[in-house]
């Protein structure tokens, strides 16, 4: 006599048991601190709170520490606390040119107002495996002390403008307010607002290949770095009661201007184009990627065949964010067992040619 | 009636505290609501809506959880299906999310319930006024495959251009002498819209048309809410000469004999030997008399 | 009939500072057909396109005779009255067939759209009507479950052709319907063409930059260079008797066998 499968609940208390005991590991070695992912794994806590859309490093730590170190598990934690969270309000547009700047490069110049500053980077490292690090060893010693900051650094598509080599963006009719992504749906087509938050968001394994594809010809802008700078802007709120904004704090973020080829019509003199890309914390790889995909999505405003897949809006912002495409993709695991067997029969009587059998 | 079946878990007896009545805050829900009573007024239409991060992931039934999650009060009795089995892990999750959300009452009981929360099927107990069922859904979008491009599919939907789905139908016939769609078969919806019922087997298509109980369909991911009210016309598409056909194999269910329900198929020994039961388990137990 | 098919005036279509139509006009009768001939860049293929609704023109009207509500502005009608006359009383034979047909779907599934659009529900009768329409087409009927990406370049022009006539259009618009063929392909389409068009019977604007095309389907044609119409009439007066120089050029540039 055939007995049901039963016990789902059981089974689904059993994973989570062996699911700490994972997470945990061999518990003769000391257990990760909160602390110490925020310290000392700083860049994988920065991708969290980018992709997360919350600025809390130890929040995002501590997501890291429950994923087991898998960045979409934690981006998934951080987002779904985020859900919860009270709205207050919008804060001030950050303004990145008063950044205090731990670091600062252009390609485009060889020098510039300001300096160039290269800061903490792997770029000119040797990527070569230091085994000294296995060991726990003391701090390192300390850098030379950088030149801090104190005037604002113009940008240099600051520079550009004063004569009228890059293009200008004013706002638009009314300066209206930006859509709000997490409050609704995106549709198509996106204005250049929506399309920078959904790439703000955006996975940056995705984007990454995105914007590569750009410059593999698969789209015809050919990017300069013109400015990327790292480093603390201050957060400002206007408080209803006050009617003036607040100070309320600071975060890091990484900024990219590319500049692009210009693009020219008869009826106007060409000028360099722009790309725009924002992250949290020192997140140089994402916000250029988000740069480059941002100009090729803007093909259609600038009069360009949108030929290639980083040009394509819908293909690009409808696959971006690493949440839907890790649930989409993963949740073929659910049990699909029903739609199989409705399959199933489809094959067997197109396979048999019988006749169709109606339903009683 | 009964008294509702609760589901043993001493953990789940008590609501959480920390969050909101069914998790969501309340404007949000006011959010899902009005999306849904847009949806109920155009019968078959694809509301986009904003949808909210959850605690589980999307592709996994987000949507379908807000829709119970801005419905559920503290009086309903919930019940929560995949496959047609209460026992299902996903069904077994999403309930623990409710029940550990909101503390109302469960049940495995169709009959009993005022939400039916399901997952690829509609049960086989009729609905009665005044339930409620959620469908999770995937893809709302049933020209997403033959026209990928939003923008145009939503153009083709307010223009009710549906040439495209017949010419996909037609195709099936050409080539197989039959459509070929076994599940998630598109249906017209009060003569207007066309609208994918989620991926229920053809076999409970005609479950849908003129149903007694509010029908609610949510897609998280792709952030849509569509509704088919009570008593409307659910047409599964087909042609004149190629009528739509709720295919029903001859068998069998091994457990409760019944020849009119949609049967899972398992495969009992290693020998391939073969068995069919009722994928609705509370209508195979109520037909047996068996009380879980 | 005391109005014409298709009436345009003044239409005049701008890109920045060059002007690809200037104030061209035409009429069109029922069951005529006529030529727009020109080489590249005369603006002929941007004239089509604002005739048939796909453009909007910067000036002008363009004014289109119903079936049942008289003369009507084009460019006044809504979105879905505009799509649901490109269904019905139109076709559009694109240069290209492959941008006019869906190569993904069988060439009885690509003749019957337009029917299933319009609310055909008889698998049957649909496919019928596409096997006589593939014959009437001069293509072999068994062909119907194939997939157009297995034709030639001659017999998918001939199946976009027939799915365009499908619904009995009044107005066909073609935009070089012969240029990429061979050349003993060309002919037998434009006898097909022609013999259509008088039969059905079918008004029809043809662009095209080849002056044969012109004499052998049109009943009137008409010149352009530089976006605008120079010469308009009946094909053979233009052709034998050519009053405007460009046309005289182009008249004595036929390399004659």
């Amino acid at each position: 006599m055939y007995v049901a499968v039963k016990g789902g609940e059981r089974a689904i208390l059993n994973s989570y048991r062996l699911l700490d005991e994972a997470r945990r590991g061999d518990p003769a070695v000391p257990e990760l601190g909160v602390e110490q992912i925020r310290e000392q794994l700083g860049l994988a806590v920065d991708r969290v709170m980018t992709e997360g859309s919350v600025y809390d490093p130890d929040l995002a730590a501590l997501a890291l520490k429950q994923a087991r170190g898998d960045a979409v598990e934690a981006i998934f934690l951080l987002r779904a606390f985020r859900a919860t969270l009270p709205r207050l309000g919008y804060c001030e547009a950050l303004d990145t040119s008063s950044m205090r700047l731990a670091r600062r490069i252009s390609a485009t110049f060889k020098d510039l107002p300001g300096g160039q500053v290269l800061g903490p980077t792997f770029d000119y490292t040797q990527r070569l495996l230091d085994f000294a690090l296995a060991a726990q060893d003391d701090a390192p010693e300390p850098a030379a002390e950088a030149p801090a900051t104190s005037e604002p650094v113009p940008g240099v598509v600051d520079l550009l403008n004063a004569e009228g080599l890059i293009e200008m963006h004013d706002p638009s009719a009314g300066d209206p307010e930006p859509p709000d992504l997490t409050r609704s749906p995106l549709g198509f087509p996106a204005p250049r607002a929506a399309r920078l938050q959904n790439l703000a968001r955006g996975d940056e394994g995705f984007l990454l290949a995105m914007g590569y594809s750009t410059q593999r010809g698969y789209s015809h802008s050919h990017p300069f770095a013109g400015e990327i700078r790292y480093g603390a802007v201050q957060v400002e709120l206007v408080a209803e009661e006050l009617g003036f904004p607040v100070c309320i704090g600071e975060i890091e973020v990484t900024e990219c201007q590319m500049i692009n080829q210009f693009a020219g019509s008869k009826s106007e003199a060409p000028k360099f184009t722009r790309g725009y890309g924002l992250a949290f914390g020192h997140s140089e790889r994402k916000a250029m990627a988000m740069a480059l995909v941002d100009r090729a999505l803007r093909a259609g405003e600038l009069g360009e065949a949108a030929a290639s897949p980083a040009q394509m809006q819908e293909f690009v912002l409808s696959h971006s964010d690493c949440l839907e495409a890790s649930g989409f993709v993963q949740h073929l695991k659910l049990p699909h067992y029903v739609d199989f067997q409705a399959e199933l029969e489809m094959v067997r009587r197109m396979r048999e040619g019988k006749p169709v059998e109606k339903s009683a | 009636m009964n008294a509702p079946v609760p589901i043993a878990d001493a953990r789940a007896a008590a609501r959480e505290p920390h969050y909101n009545f069914a998790y969501l805050d309340e404007r949000t829900k006011r959010m899902i609501r009005r999306a849904i009573l847009k949806a109920v007024a155009i019968p078959g239409y694809q509301v986009p809506f904003g949808s909210r991060e959850m605690p589980l992931p999307y592709g996994w039934g987000t949507g379908g959880i807000q829709v119970t999650a801005a419905l559920i009060g503290p009086r309903d009795v919930l019940k929560v299906i995949d496959q047609g089995a209460d026992d299902t892990v996903n069904a077994v999750n999403i309930r623990r999310f409710f029940q550990r959300t909101t503390g109302v009452a469960i049940t495995e009981r169709t009959d009993e319930a005022t939400l039916i929360q399901t997952r690829h099927r509609i049960p086989e107990t009729p609905l009665a006024a005044g339930q409620i069922i959620v469908y999770q859904v995937p893809v709302p979008e049933p020209l997403q495959r033959l026209e990928p491009r939003e923008a145009e599919a939503r153009r083709m939907h307010a223009l009710g251009e549906y040439g495209l789905m017949h010419v996909k139908l037609y195709e099936d016939i050409a080539r197989y002498g039959r459509i070929s769609t076994a599940y998630d078969y598109p249906v017209m919806v009060h003569g207007r819209y066309l609208m994918s019922p989620s991926p229920i087997p053809k076999f409970d298509n005609p479950k849908m048309h003129m149903s007694p109980a509010l029908q609610l369909f949510g897609a998280g991911r792709e952030k849509r809410i569509y509704a088919v009210p009570p008593w409307t016309r659910v047409e599964s598409l087909a042609f004149e000469d190629h009528p739509f056909q709720a295919e029903k194999r001859a068998s069998r269910c091994s457990l409760c004999g019944s020849g009119e329900s949609f049967l899972d198929e398992v495969i009992a020994d290693d020998r391939g030997a073969r068995l069919f039961l009722c994928s609705d388990t509370d209508y195979c137990r109520q037909r047996r008399g068996a009380d879980a | 009939m005391s109005e014409p098919l298709l009436r345009a005036a003044g239409v005049t279509k701008r890109y920045g500072a060059r002007t690809a139509v200037d104030e061209v006009a035409l009429e069109l009768w029922p069951g005529e057909v006529m030529a727009v001939v020109g080489e590249s860049g005369s603006g002929k293929t941007t004239l089509l396109d604002c005739l048939s609704g796909r453009l909007r023109p910067d000036a002008g009207r363009v004014e289109y005779q119903t079936r049942h509500e008289g003369l009507k502005d084009l460019y006044a009608l809504s979105e879905a009255e505009c799509r649901l006359l490109a269904r019905t009383d139109w076709g559009y034979v694109h240069q290209s067939p492959d941008q006019g047909l869906r190569m993904g779907v069988s060439a009885g599934a690509n003749v019957g759209e337009r029917l299933m659009a319009l609310g055909a529900r008889h698998y049957g009768r649909i496919r019928g009507e596409a096997a006589d329409w593939l014959v009437r087409v001069e293509m072999d009927p068994l062909r119907i479950d194939e997939s157009p990406r297995g034709f030639s370049g001659g017999m998918r022009q001939r199946l976009q052709i027939a799915r365009n006539l499908v619904t009995r259009p009044r107005l066909v618009f073609m935009d070089e319907p012969t240029s990429g063929l061979d050349v003993s392909v060309q002919a037998k389409l434009l006898d097909l063409l022609r013999s259509l068009t008088r039969s059905l019977p079918l008004a029809a604007i043809v662009v095209t930059h080849d002056l044969a095309v012109a004499r052998l389907l049109a009943h009137r044609m008409m010149v352009m260079k530089d976006g605008r119409a120079v010469e308009s009439g009946l094909t053979d007066q233009v052709l034998d008797d050519p009053q405007h120089p460009y046309t005289q050029l182009l008249v004595s540039s036929v390399l004659q066998p």
